[in-house]
């Protein structure tokens, strides 16, 4: 049996855990001071030796990102922190702001000296404004407390953070859209070549970071690459957020290794609702492929979870149990991106649009067989063929939907419309918030 | 005279080998790989892709196959089919495009059939069927049949960008060529994407699509000062990149479908550029105009001017019989031959050539070409003028003149070949500007200055930095007009002006306003000498250039000889075989207009000459002068005075040829054949009629004098003028200095009858600076100016960043007519006073 390995997450059930002196009591700002004393290089060394891997949901080497930053010039460079979480399921970073902001702040510090960066940027989604707030109250505690500024506790070494709010853009969660967005442009992903390290914010190098992988580093520093690289299996080390929501007893972020069985963790989530049969559920957010009971012992770890057909992703781990219409499910997946496509290519923009009337026709039950096929031949135009990955990400539960759940489409068209009864799926009052949402549109 | 090729440079070029579709080709590194694949003749579909863009990869049509090397030489497959708009050659890669890989034309046909769900099946409606990259390409490489079944995405149709561009956008597929030409080469933001998805729209700033609460648009997005959405001089070219027809112009809309025009190349008669364009007609009559592609010139740009203002030749005041006056005093149709014999019979009493007594009275004719002809015609006018009338009053320039300005010309440009070309102004490290205003004066000029934005440092000496030369990002050399030569003088050795005209490639551009300002011409010549930049002479008018190589100016013969030096006179005269040239000194524009006026001439030949534009009062001059011939494509005012009026036909019903400001020579084919003559025919008829051969009744004639001719000698040519900077003269207190230039689209009368264009010219407003608008006691936020004569100009005044004691107007915009109501030019003082 895998234990919870709180890290991050460790402060957040003391007195007013967002504040300075609460973070410094358990020891925050004490691996800032540390490595202010070691050789950068050591520092990226050191997150090099320890295998954190970007906990955005590709899981790129982050030490061997910061390698990728060309000399120094003696001209800016910059470090970006997305904190653009929008991914439907992905809720991690945004509680790690609220209840821990200095965490986050402590590392692009850490970050930011590693690199050689004199000006770092927080790019929050904008409409979290409770946490934008706690995040401009925690670099305001921090530079008063001589965490950030000029002369760093005497280091000589110079930081200042900005924290900007985007407008609202699942885009913008894309690293070279949130650059263009941070400079003041229309959030649409930049071609590539250049990369971010060589030509990111205002065309210099840039390392973009998940809000989580920067969160990490202060503790690599502070306890060491061994005890970072105890947690986890072999290639993806370390400790991670596990976000499980939906039809579970205790849904809530639960901070463990890498590698834990979704079975442990519905354990630790007081099990399925009402005791129901799992039927499916996303190891990383809407954007992979979807998972059944069958998966319930895969490792989630970066390897075995692609090993199995899906994505590690953000491990947003969505529950579904027998009550659910996948169908159902996915066209509300689908809608959301149609909705967030930015519209730069083809296939995003008008695929998730034509994706979605198929989706909600096959819903309603005015969907025909061919639909079913329609549906996978248009995400076959899609993936591979957009500009950037969210487009593909939009394909993924559709197709692994119907590789699962072919019947449940057929039914559909059969029966003309859902088998399922939608207020047994609903977490809440159904009938009452019908109505309620109704008026509220 | 000229080679019409830039000379090329032999620099090595650093290439890369790759395998596309089982071809090998080699291309220099850095090639998209569409553009290798087009080398070896091998199509592959697009829609944003535009060799001149950079590259977006945003309609994902060109998607291929690629494998390349990996960083041990082992040729791997890219996973996924990749845009080939977007992604350089490499050495070793192998492309497979649909012709090849299954897996690339499955992949173009699905984005061909998701480009086409959300668009409308109105090619039988659309301006663009049948010349639409979409409809060619859906027919090429896509499915033979629709399956989407679902509801389309619908906009409101048509949304007026401004008054000529429109924009259906439910036809759109959001390329983003017009948005990236927009921000890359005209530098007008004035478009761009707004809202996103499938919802994701081009348009001007819209609050309601935006959803914006009481946001405006700033800088270079938001409205002009007078209140009207801004619009592009260079709008057209989105109408004509567009890969469908989402956007239309107002002026072609519905008019014609492309399978019936007949194309033409041509040139444009709008400015000095020599633009290539293409005009397409149908049954005698032009429908459009689109750019050509000249790389050397335009590349594939015109300006709005060059591509909508083409109705003026056709409106209903089109001549096309002669007209002779009669008994009566009325103007009646003619035959050629009665027309002819009238004029010459008329001409020859004033030149003194009839072989009578009246001889010895007769005081001359004058000869006003105009600056809009030919090479041949301007060639035409000027031997006419001097064989047949034995006069050297003869002067293209009916515009701000000199004769410093004569002997800078005689000196610097006429007869020198291929100067300064585009390439080298884009190039060119450093521009000075003096009276001249790329975007509103130069047209294309602009689009390559703009090109270097960025890499080139861009001065100019000017009242105030116009929008054109802020997006050129120009540094403002502040000059009250009149003191552009102590400006110029400023530039001294040292400065850090003159060290980056200092720079290899630099160059200095001069307007044709610059006659105006006594000293200017001459101290350009001694900064170009100082500092090692080259000069640029650049007029308006497209016929200005060929009007100095034909020596149709008074002190000017063919080739840049002096009509003073006796060598060059007796040089010419052989050419001719005559047996000698006028010797008396010509008179220049102003003073044939002031001699007929005093009765001082006895005729005017007169080309196409608009009276308003000048400062000259032409009207009196015509009334007073015995006997006036009108050469004029259309009946306009000098029509009035004319005894004979002889049609002309207008750039489109003739060939010929325009030397743009560079020195190329651009010839041009008749487009439409009518029975309209040139003027040079016109003239070789006259002169026969005289009783003399000018040899000038075709283009290959004259072009073969032109050749013999060749440029002028040494000792044949006009010294350079060393003119002074006149002495600045304190006015009276409320007098001003006036500044005013053509801004691109205004009242000229080639924009006649083309209220689409005319509806994006910028609204006339007088400038003045904070100091100058308090001192006068700016009344209401209008001003009104007074000249000379005994009309006035009111116009709303905008507070300007610029020089103090000055006023800026429009030259020709609606309401402010300068040449015309207040009779001076740019550099007089004006009076100017607060309110109406």
């Amino acid at each position: 049996m895998t234990d919870l390995t709180p890290v991050l997450s460790a402060t957040w059930d003391a007195e007013q855990s967002w504040k300075l002196g609460t973070y410094e009591e358990h020891g925050g700002y004490g691996a800032l001071k540390k490595a202010l004393g070691m050789p950068p290089a050591d520092i990226i060394q050191a997150v090099k030796d320890s295998g954190l891997r970007g906990r955005g949901g590709a899981g790129f080497p982050t030490g061997m990102k910061w390698g990728f930053l060309p000399p120094d010039d003696g001209k800016p460079r910059y470090l970006v922190v997305n904190a653009d979480e929008s991914e439907p399921g992905t809720c991690k970073d945004i509680p790690t702001m609220l209840s821990a902001p200095h965490v986050l702040v402590e590392g692009v510090a850490i970050t930011s000296f590693a690199i050689g960066c004199n000006h770092a940027f927080i790019y929050l989604r904008g409409e979290v404004v409770h946490v934008y707030r706690r995040l401009m109250q925690a670099v305001r505690e921090a530079y008063e407390a001589g965490h950030l500024g000029k002369d760093i506790h005497g280091s000589g070494y110079d930081l200042d953070v900005t924290v900007h709010a985007g407008a609202g853009a699942y885009i913008c969660g894309e690293e070279t859209a949130l650059l263009d967005s941070l400079e003041g442009r229309r959030g649409q992903p930049r071609l590539k070549p250049p990369f971010p390290a060589v030509e990111g914010l205002y065309a210099r190098p840039t390392v973009v970071n998940n809000v989580e992988s920067i969160a990490s580093v202060p503790s690599i520093v502070d306890k060491g690459v061994d005890w970072f690289t105890s947690m986890g299996t072999e290639r993806s080390k370390g400790m991670g957020l596990f976000s499980l929501s939906g039809h579970v007893n205790k849904p809530g972020q639960y901070e463990a290794p890498l590698g834990i069985s979704l079975r442990e963790l519905i354990d630790m989530a007081g099990g399925m609702r009402g005791g129901k049969e799992l039927k499916f559920w996303t190891p990383g957010g809407s954007s992979t492929p979807l998972f059944t009971a069958e998966h319930l012992d895969t490792p989630l770890d970066y390897e075995s979870v692609g090993a199995a057909g899906s994505m590690l992703g953000t491990r947003a781990l969505q529950i579904f149990d027998e009550t659910t219409c996948v169908v159902r499910a996915v066209t509300r997946w689908t809608e959301f991106y149609k909705h967030e496509s930015c519209g730069k290519c083809t296939p995003c923009r008008e695929g998730t649009f034509w994706l979605a009337q198929i989706l909600e026709r096959l819903e309603d039950g005015h969907g025909t067989d061919a639909d079913i096929q329609q549906l996978l031949d248009t995400c076959d135009s899609i993936l591979g063929r957009s500009f950037c990955a969210l487009g593909d990400g939009a394909t993924s539960c559709i197709t692994s939907s119907v590789k699962l759940f072919r019947e449940e489409y057929e039914a559909h068209v059969q029966q003309g419309g859902c088998p399922f009864d939608h207020s047994a799926a609903a977490l809440f009052d159904y009938a009452s918030a019908e109505t309620a949402e109704e008026a509220h549109a | 005279m000229t080679s019409t090729a830039d000379t090329a440079t032999s620099e090595a070029v650093e290439t890369v080998t790759l395998t596309i579709d089982g071809t090998e080709v080699t291309v220099p590194k850095g090639t998209l790989i569409i553009r290798a694949a087009e080398q070896v003749g091998i199509d592959i579909p697009r829609f944003c892709d535009h060799p001149l863009l950079a590259p977006a990869g945003a309609c994902r049509q060109c998607l291929v196959d690629v494998a390349a090397p990996d960083r041990e030489g082992n040729v791997r497959a890219f996973p996924k089919p990749q845009a080939s708009c977007t992604m350089q050659a490499m050495d070793g890669m192998i492309v497979n495009t649909q012709h090849t890989s299954d897996d690339a034309k499955r992949a173009q046909e699905g984005v061909m059939e998701l480009l086409l769900i959300n668009h409308p099946l109105d090619c039988p409606v659309c301006d663009k069927g049948g010349e639409c990259p979409l409809q060619n390409q859906a027919l090429s490489h896509g499915r033979p049949e629709s399956r989407f079944i679902d509801v389309k995405r619908v906009f409101e149709k048509p949304l007026a960008l401004s008054s000529e561009i429109l924009l259906d956008r439910e036809r759109c597929v959001l390329c983003q060529r017009c948005t990236r030409f927009s921000k890359e080469i005209a530098g007008d933001a004035f478009i761009d994407l707004q809202n996103r998805g499938a919802m994701q729209q081009i348009g001007t700033f819209n609050e309601e699509v935006l959803n914006f609460d009481g946001y405006e648009p700033i800088g270079v997005a938001a409205e002009d000062e007078s209140g009207k959405a801004f619009s592009s001089y260079y709008s057209g070219n989105t109408v004509q990149i567009c890969p469908v027809g989402a956007l239309t112009s107002a002026a072609y809309r519905f008019r014609s479908r492309p399978f019936d025009l007949v194309s033409a190349p041509g040139i444009s008669e709008h400015d000095s550029s020599g633009a290539a364009i293409r005009t397409d007609h149908r049954r005698g009559k032009i429908l459009r105009r689109l750019s050509d592609n000249d790389p050397v010139v335009n590349e594939e740009w015109i300006t709005d001017k060059d591509r909508f203002a083409f109705a003026w030749q056709n409106l209903s005041d089109r001549l096309t019989r002669p007209l002779v006056r009669g008994e009566d005093g009325e103007l009646h149709e003619a035959s050629w031959p009665a027309a002819i014999a009238r004029a010459a019979e008329g001409l020859r009493a004033a030149a003194g050539r009839t072989g009578t007594a009246a001889d010895k009275k007769a005081k001359g004719v004058g000869v006003l070409p105009g600056g809009r002809i030919t090479l041949e015609d301007a060639y035409a006018y000027q031997k006419f003028a001097r064989v047949a009338l034995g006069t050297n009053d003869i002067d293209t320039r009916t515009r701000i003149s000199s004769d410093e300005e004569q002997a800078f010309l005689g000196a610097a440009v006429a007869g020198t070949g291929l100067g300064v070309t585009f390439s080298d102004l884009e190039k060119a490290p450093a521009v000075l500007l003096a009276g001249f205003e790329p975007e509103d004066e130069g047209g294309v000029v602009f689009l390559r200055l703009r090109k270097s934005w960025g890499t080139q440092q861009v001065l100019t000496v000017a009242p105030f930095l116009s929008r054109g030369a802020e997006k050129l990002s120009a540094t403002l050399i502040e000059t009250v007009p009149g003191a552009e030569a102590a400006a110029l003088a400023a530039i001294k050795a040292g400065t850090e002006t003159a060290d980056a005209l200092g720079q290899d490639g630099a160059v200095i551009v001069l307007g044709e306003r610059l006659a105006g300002s006594p000293g200017a011409l001459s101290e350009a010549l001694r900064l170009a000498k100082r500092t090692g930049a080259r000069l640029a002479w650049i007029p308006r008018r497209a016929g200005e250039r060929g009007a100095l190589e034909a020596g149709a100016l008074p002190g000017l013969l063919p080739g840049g000889r002096d009509a003073a030096s006796a060598s060059a006179r007796q040089a010419v005269a052989d050419a001719w075989g005559v047996d000698g040239l006028p010797e008396t000194d010509g008179r220049d524009a102003d003073a044939i207009i002031a001699a007929a006026a005093a009765r001082q001439l006895d005729a005017l030949v007169v080309g196409g000459v608009t009276p308003s534009d000048l400062t000259a009062d032409l009207r009196k001059a015509l009334d007073r002068v015995g006997f006036v011939v009108s050469l004029e494509v259309r009946r306009t005012e000098v029509a009035q005075y004319a005894d004979v009026v002889l049609p002309v036909a207008p750039p489109s019903e003739k060939p010929g040829t325009f030397v743009n400001w560079e020195g190329r020579l651009r010839g041009f084919a008749t487009a439409i054949r009518t029975d309209a003559i040139s003027d040079h025919r016109a003239l070789d008829f006259l002169a026969r009629e005289l009783g003399v051969d000018l040899k000038v009744g075709t283009v290959s004639d004259v072009n073969e004098q032109l050749a013999a001719l060749g440029a002028a000698g040494k000792g044949e040519r006009v010294k350079a003028p060393t003119a002074k900077a006149a002495k600045a003269s304190a006015g009276a207190s409320d007098e001003l200095v006036l500044a005013s230039w053509h801004l691109l689209v205004d009242e000229g009368a080639l924009q006649d009858g083309e209220p689409y264009l005319a509806g994006t010219g910028r609204t006339a407003v007088a400038r003045l600076s904070q100091a100058t608008a308090e001192r006068i006691g700016v009344k209401d936020g209008v001003v009104t100016v007074s000249g000379e004569r005994r009309s006035s100009i009111e116009l709303p005044v905008v507070i300007t960043p610029m020089a103090d004691g000055v006023v800026w107007l429009p030259a020709k915009s609606p309401g402010s007519w300068v040449a015309q109501e207040l009779g001076v030019e740019p550099g007089a003082r004006v009076s100017v006073k607060g309110g109406i």
